[in-house]
Parts: structure tokens; sequence; C-alpha cells
């Protein structure tokens, strides 16, 4: 028995709590998004047929297992809609974490060479906006990016443009929303690995004749892999699933998978689609997310 | 040693445009909402317009108190959820389950809204639980205690263990060793959990969607509902005083937690 | 001497009448001690006694056990075999709070959110003293460690050497009948590391407290032990009073672990009374005397301290240098390191091995300095030398 033996006894009575919560309120929810995904729609409230009924006892779940359909992800393979909404989701997605890693590594490298005091106050620079809610930060964008918006306000002024550029629902406003949203969460982990290195690698790699981009890239750039790792895993996945930015900024032409499921709920109230959409969703996003929690246990456990 | 030097004008450059990004389009959001004209683009003189007509939108005001109770309540519950779960992971060393726990508690960090919103909605219509309130706090607290919870295991993890041995070796027991040391050097960490779990909450538009009921939108669903019809000067107002509210909490926090402790507070990963 | 379940109250019941254990019997008896991280054996039976009023030094390389066997005494970890008694009870597995043993922590530990006064009455106020007797001890433990005017301050406020003495009060302030010191001195720099050395032992002698040190520093525990036990591999290679483990190492890792040595191998070719002459390779045959316990046959070695060896440019002069001095050699000077106080010379002795010599520089200008390829003549006496085994 060691002293870390000593508190672990107590420590794990903490786990009781969250733990019930977490599986009560996160893991069963998903039992019924599967189970809704494979009922067949129904035209009341809730609009779908129920699958289970559990106090119905054996036999009856059997019967309910004969039942399951497997229709709702049919339609999703067949439909072009959702194929296109699941590849869009995905093109979205790399695109926004490519630009936001090519704009955010900079103004993580820069963070990390400033004199050392000014680091906290550069940090907190960059979370603050991250404080502020999400929603108004796409709003002021629109309040930019609208017709007679402050951009095209000063395009005009400058006569870099004879006439007013559409912006809003256009890609370019999504990109410029997704990046304005999630560009805290790539520079901070970018930041935190960079901040750590220490400077003598870098003085010790241009003393053996390395020129500055060769520093960055033969040394710099590699031992921040960790941070680009984190970053991209911390942008990419939440911007598949992403709605409000692409309904609010991007044109309603072509959809992302959030927003398909978004309809289908809301609107279509194909409740057992849009499950089906949810679960094909989380299988894209599968690896990814083992991917991150790997990552993230191993950055918050490690030393143990 | 400092060393100036390192700093290269590209440096400084991408430094000054990454932030000027980030907080630009806020700094207009909140000058227009004092603009007296009813374009959003022409300036017309300094105004408490929007506000005044803010403060006359009942639907709006009950929203934001919706919206506010909800934060307060979810960020509290997730602030105890968060911070036991975290204890469990740093302290609580191997056992039963706990890959499944770490992994419960990870996920919601990165996982899309929809599926989060949706997989709830479906638990509380098969629960046949009346939607309102409490569905939306309890929502909210599943996904902000997952932040709490990391926020405060990388203080836990950051701390020296000697400081607990040292209380033990004093004469307390591994819970008193906790109580009268740990818990005290966590303080600002747990404090900036609430904080994080409330702003979170009082953000959060798509979870809320699905599992709030009719007739108890929260601030989020209604500003929604408005931007979708285009831009109202009145928005920015409100924008601008949800953003004076959680400058106000952010500010407060920060002074709770530089009283309650000297110590240098790590960056959260988040 | 019964034995007591694991787990008791020791705190309460030492601290009543068994005070003062009787002589014969001491403080701390450990007795097999062994534990095991892993597939490492960190410490690998241990048993050692320790004499109430002691001050003891557990002195090794980084990865000997020290730390492990120090945190077992401590009851951070619990020994997988063996017993610890203290005062002749059992507390091999009962937990830290339970034993009224203290221990100043190798980064001090001090409760950052806590000032120096509170820090100090940690340990007082989880003893369930009343508030009074408490302000006393504290007022007490601050003048011990010449803090006043300090009381308030946050440990981040403090000095390093002030920060040292507040753990110093803090562990000392439960009157615990056993002090665990780790590495107390490790972070302090070497002049106030010095003067700390000559106030703890000061201190350790007017509470008449027994204290149990860890170091991997020798001079530190030679300048301040009763007695050393040197760990190594999780074993007690030697527990010995400083000078004997200086003069009589038992073994050879011990001999070259503590200070600077010369060893010669070699095997025994003569006996002549309590002289024993051993043909070495390097150094030729060498007059030793016999250790009391004897030689076995077989391969020795002949260890000589380089300040016993004596330099001159042509050999003993004094008449009693020419009795005395049997081992005389020839060489010429390879090395020279001059280190202020001393000066080591690096002698090639003729017969092809190599001899370190100390010399005290006793004058300021260099005169009796030798130059480099000098040719010399060193000389020790039989005395002077240890017969090791090999």
């Amino acid at each position: 028995m060691s002293s870390r033996r000593i508190f672990a006894r107590p420590a794990r009575f903490a786990a009781i709590a969250p733990y019930v919560w977490m599986v009560l309120f996160f893991l069963v929810p998903f039992g019924f998004v599967l189970k809704i995904s494979l009922s067949q729609t129904a035209i009341a409230q809730p609009p779908y047929e129920p699958v289970f009924d559990l106090t119905a006892g054996w036999d009856a779940l059997k019967a309910a297992f004969a039942a399951l359909s497997v229709d709702n992800f049919k339609l999703l393979g067949s439909d072009d809609i959702y194929v296109f909404a699941y590849v869009r989701s995905l093109n979205v997605a790399v695109t926004a974490t490519t630009l936001l890693l090519l704009i955010g590594y900079p103004i993580a490298y820069g963070m990390a060479r400033l004199p050392k005091r000014w680091q906290g106050i550069a940090m907190v620079l960059v979370i603050v906006p991250f404080w502020t809610s999400f929603l108004i930060r796409i709003y002021a964008w629109i309040n930019i990016l609208q017709h007679d918006g402050l951009l095209n306000q000063v395009l005009l002024a400058l006569h870099l443009v004879s006439q007013p550029v559409v912006w809003l629902s256009t890609d370019t406003a999504m990109y410029i929303g997704i990046v304005y949203s999630y560009l805290p969460f790539m520079i901070l982990p970018l930041y935190a690995t960079l901040a750590k290195m220490e400077p003598a690698l870098e003085e010790a790699a241009s003393d053996l004749g390395a020129p500055p981009w060769q520093v960055f890239w033969l040394v710099t750039f590699p031992l921040s892999l960790p941070g680009v790792g984190a970053g991209v895993l911390l942008c990419f996945i939440p911007i598949v699933g992403e709605f409000v930015i692409p309904d609010l900024l991007a044109g309603s032409n072509s959809l992302m998978i959030g927003q398909t499921l978004w309809l289908e709920f809301f609107t279509n109230k194909d409740w057992p689609v849009a499950s089906a959409a949810a679960i094909v969703l989380l299988v894209v996003l599968l690896v990814p997310l083992l991917l991150y929690e790997r990552l993230q246990k191993r950055q918050l456990e490690q030393g143990r | 040693m400092q060393k100036v030097s390192r700093l290269s004008r590209f440096n400084i450059a991408s430094l000054a445009l990454g932030l000027a990004f980030l907080y630009l389009p806020i700094l207009i959001l909140v000058l227009y909402s004092f603009n007296a004209s009813r374009l959003v683009t022409v300036w017309g003189g300094w105004s408490l317009r929007w506000y005044h007509e803010f403060f006359n939108d009942r639907a709006m005001i009950e929203a934001a108190w919706m919206s506010l109770r909800v934060a307060v309540a979810s960020a509290t519950i997730a602030t105890l959820l968060g911070t036991l779960a975290a204890v469990a992971l740093s302290r609580g060393e191997r056992f039963r389950g706990r890959t499944l726990f770490s992994g419960m508690l990870y996920a919601p960090l990165v996982m899309p809204e929809v599926i989060t919103g949706l997989s709830l909605l479906l638990l509380f219509v098969a629960l046949n639980a009346e939607r309102g309130f409490w569905t939306v706090t309890i929502a909210h607290t599943t996904l902000t205690m997952c932040f709490v919870a990391v926020v405060v295991q990388s203080r836990l993890g950051s701390l020296d263990r000697s400081l607990e041995e040292a209380a033990m070796d004093l004469g307390c027991d591994p819970v008193g060793a906790f109580i009268a040391v740990t818990l005290p050097l966590i303080a600002p960490a747990i404090v900036a959990g609430w904080m994080l779990a409330f702003t979170l909450s009082l953000d959060d538009l798509v979870i809320a969607s699905f599992t709030t009921g009719p007739g108890s939108a929260t601030l989020p669903i209604r500003i929604y509902s408005e931007v979708r019809l285009g831009v109202k000067p009145e928005i920015n107002a409100i924008c601008t005083l949800v953003i004076a509210l959680i400058a106000v909490v952010i500010v407060i926090a920060s002074l709770a937690s530089k009283l309650s402790s000297s110590q240098g507070e790590s960056a959260a990963p988040l | 001497m019964a034995e007591e379940s694991p787990g008791t109250k020791v705190a309460a019941e030492t601290a009543g009448g068994d005070a003062c254990p009787d002589a014969g019997q001491p403080l701390l008896r450990i007795e097999g001690v062994a534990k095991t991280f892993g597939t490492f054996r960190a410490v690998d039976g241990v048993s050692l006694d320790i004499k109430a009023g002691e001050f003891f030094a557990l002195l090794g390389p980084s990865g000997c056990g020290k730390t492990t066997l120090l945190r077992m005494l401590a009851g951070f970890e619990a020994p997988d075999e063996g017993r610890i008694l203290l005062g002749g009870k059992d507390i091999a597995l009962a937990l830290p709070h339970e034993r009224p043993i203290n221990m100043m922590f190798q980064n001090y530990a001090l409760f950052p959110h806590l000032s120096v006064r509170d820090n100090i009455a940690f340990g007082l106020k989880r003893a369930g003293m009343a508030r009074a007797e408490i302000a006393t001890r504290v007022s007490e433990m601050v003048a011990l460690v010449k803090l006043e005017g300090l009381e308030k301050r946050k440990p981040d406020q403090l000095s390093g050497g002030q920060r040292q003495r507040v753990a110093l009060a803090r562990a000392l302030a439960r009157r615990p009948k056993l002090l665990l010191l780790d590495e107390p001195l490790a972070a302090l720099d070497k002049k106030l590391r010095e003067s700390t050395q000559g106030e703890l032992m000061e201190l350790q002698r007017r509470l008449g407290m027994t204290f149990i040190i860890v170091t991997h520093d020798q001079e530190e525990a030679m300048t301040m032990a009763d007695r050393i036990g040197v760990m190594k591999s999780g074993k007690l290679a030697q527990v010995a009073p400083p000078r004997e483990l200086y003069e009589a190492p038992h073994s050879r890792w011990i001999a070259e672990f503590v200070g600077d040595i010369n060893l010669f191998d070699g095997e025994t070719k003569l006996r002549d009374g309590h002289r024993l002459v051993i043909g070495t390779r390097d150094a030729g045959a060498l007059v030793v005397a016999e250790p009391r316990e004897g030689v076995g046959s077989g391969k020795l070695a002949v260890a000589i301290r380089p300040e016993k060896v004596k330099l001159s440019r042509r050999g003993p002069v004094t008449e009693a240098g020419r009795e005395t001095a049997i081992n005389i050699l020839d060489g010429v000077i390879a090395d020279i390191c001059y280190l202020g106080g001393t000066t080591t010379y690096k002698v090639k002795l003729d017969t092809g091995g190599m001899l370190q010599a100390s010399v005290a520089n006793s004058a300021r200008l260099d005169i009796d300095a030798y130059s480099l390829n000098q040719h010399v003549v060193a000389w020790f006496t039989p005395d002077d030398c240890v017969v090791l085994q090999s």
C-alpha cells in the first residue's frame, strides 16, 4: 500500500455520483438513438413506432427484434441529399481545419515567443472571446458581412469594388465564421506545446548551422506535433457536426449533416431518420473521437 | 533570462492581426448597440434606444431570465459532479470501469451538439418527462460537467502530491488532507470550472433547442429565431448585455481566485 | 513484547507509558523490511536498530532505496515483508497520521495557502490541542528556528533558507519520537547548507530527539550523523560511525563510494606476525597490517586514501619516517589537480600503476609544489592501508 493507494480508496467513492449521471444522461440516451433509428416513422406524437416495451416480456422482445428495420439507414445510403451532406461535412471540416491550422500556428508561435510576463496576458486575450457567446460572435459577423455591412462599406470607400459584394449565404462567410469561432481551440493546444519547448533546442539547431526555415521545419514543427494533433481534433470533430454556423452564414442550397439532421428532426418531424443520421455521424467520427480520447487521457494523466 | 530578440517581426504581425481578427467584430457589435439609427450601417449618434427596447420586450426578458436560471443551476450541479469526477480520475488510481468513465467524460467535449441534444431529447421523451427548465438544466449539466472535470483534473494533476503526504504526516486522514490542503489549492480551478460551465450554458443553442419544451425558450433560442429573420439593432443591445454579464462574471471569478490563492494557475487544456 | 495488530492507534499509546524505552531496547527496530515495485526490488531485506537520541544518516547513490525506506518509516509505503517496531510496537501497516513520526520533505511541501504560523500549527490542530496551547507551541517553534516576525508570511514570500526552517518547525511542532528528513538541505546553496548543518546538529542535541536523514551527499552525512548506513541496490552495505566508514570500509564498493581511494589488486605472498605482504600487479609488493578478522585466501585489494600517501623528491626524510614508511614507491607526476586547500597529484608508478596523493598546501608560495613529469618518491605506512576482499 502506498500513499497513493491510501488516497485512492476515498477518491473512488467520488466517482459514484458523476458515473451514475453520465451513464444515465450520456450513455443510455445513445441506446435510445440507436433504437429509434431502427424503428418506423409514424405520424404521431412522439412520431415513431415504439420498438421495445420492456414490460411486455421476452416474447414481446423477440417480436420487437423481428420488427426492427434498417430502412432508415437504407434511405440514408440511397438518397443523394444525405450522401452529399456527409461528403460536404467532411469537406468543410477538412478545409476549415486546414485554414485554422495555417492561421492559428503563427499566432500561437508568436505567443510562445513573447517575453514570459506577456505570455499570460496574450493567453487571456485569446481565451476571452471564447467566453463570449458563440451565437453572438456569429451574429457579429452577420453585422459585418451583410449587403450594406461594414466590410462592403470599407471596400467601397477604398474603391476596391464598384458595387457591394455578396458575402452572406456563401461558403466564404461560413469559413470566416468557423475560423473565427474555433480559432481559440486551435491556438491554445498549439501554444501549450510551443511554450513548453526548450528555447535552447532552436538555438542549438541554428548553432549547428541550420537557417531559420530549417530550424522551424526540422526542430520546432516536429516537436509541436502533439499540439497540432490536439488542435486539429478539437476543431475537426465538432465542425463535422456543426449546425449554427452553416445555417446562419452559408447558403441553403447545400447542407451539412448537422443541418440535415436538424431539418429532419424539427421541420420534417422524422425522428427515426434523424436518429439514423446521428448514428452514421457518430460512426464517421468514431476514429477521430477515439484518437482525441487517447490524447486527452495522455495529457491529463501523465505522471501517474 | 528574457530574450526579446527571439520575437521576429513576423511573430508580432501575426499576433497583432490574430488579436484584431478576434476582437474587431465584437467591438463593432458593442459600438453599434449604442447606435441611434435603425439602420445598422448608418451611425446616427449615441443612444440607449435599443436597450430600452429590449427591456420592454417581455418575451426576450423571459427568455433571458430562463437562461440565467438554467446557467446558474446547471453550472452549480456540473461543478459539483465535475469536481468529484476529477478527484476520482486523478486520485482514484486504477478502478473498475475507469476507461468507460473517462471516455464518457472526454467525449462530450468534442461531440457534435446535434448528437448530444438529440439523444437527450429521446431519453426525456422515453421517460415522459415534461420538457422545460429541468430538462435543459440536466442537458447542460451533462455537457458542462465534462469541461469542469477537465479543468479541475489538470489542476489536480499539477499539484505536488507531497503536500497531501505532508498533511497526512501531520495527522490528517486522507479525507481530512483533501479538505484541509487539496481543496483550498484547487479552489481557483473549481471557480474557473463554474465560470466555464455558466458561460457554456448561457451560450448553448443546439442542445437547448432539442431539450426545451414549448413556452420555455432560452435566450439563445430567441436570439437565433430573430437573427434568422435578419439583423435587428435590439439584438446588438442584448448581445452587449450578455458580453457585459460574462465580463463581470470573469472579473469576479478571477478576483475570487486571486484572493483564495496566490498560487500560479496552470492553463486548463480544453 | 506482544505484537500489536496492524492499524492500532500507535500515536495515542506511545505518547504515554513507554516514552523512555529501557536502555537495551532500540527506539526503532527495522526487521527484514522489503519493498518491491513491479519487478524492481527497491528495498531488499533491510534490518537496522536505531537508538533514541541518535542522529542517523541513510547514504547512497540515487535509486538505492534510501528514500523508499524512509517513506516506509513515515507510512507512505507499506513494506511487503518485515516489521518496523517503534518502541516495541509494529507500525509497519499503520497509516501516516497514526504514527508518532514526522517528516521533513525534500521540497519542504509547505502548504502554499497557509501562513508560516498556520503551517506550523497544522499538525497541532489535527492533534486536537487547545487553542492557547497551540499558540504557545507555535511561538516556541518560531523562536527555535529563528523565524520571529515572519509568522504571517506565506511560503512564497520566504527565501529558500526560511522555507527550510518553516518545514523543520512544522515537523518538530508535534514533538515526534522520530524525525525523518528527506534530503533536507539539497535545495540550499553551499554556504547556507554548511551553516544549516551545524544548526540542525545543535537542535537535535538540544531537543534530544532522534533524527533519520536521507542524503546522497557524503560530506553532509559525515558532518552530521552519529552513524551512517550506506545503502546499495536496496541493501544496507555497511552501518558504522563516519570515521569507521571512512577508515575501515567493509567492502571494495564502500571504499570507492565514500571518498577517494587508491586500490591495488593482488594476493597474499608472505605473513610476518601481524604484517602481510601482498603482491600487487600495479604497485609491486605492499606491506600491510593484517585486519583483526584475518584475510581469506584468494584475491585481495589494498586500499589507501590519497591523503595518507606522502610525497617527496628523495624519499622519507625523518628517522621515524624511515622506520614506519615501509611502502616506498617511485614514480613521475602524471597529473596535477589544484583544489585550494590541497593538491591532488597522480603519480605514474615505475611498477606500472597510478597512485593518487593528496598533499595539503601548507605554504602559500609554490616552492614545495611538484611539476609535471618530475620524479617523486611516494610512501605510506602499513597501518594506513586497508585490506579488502575482492
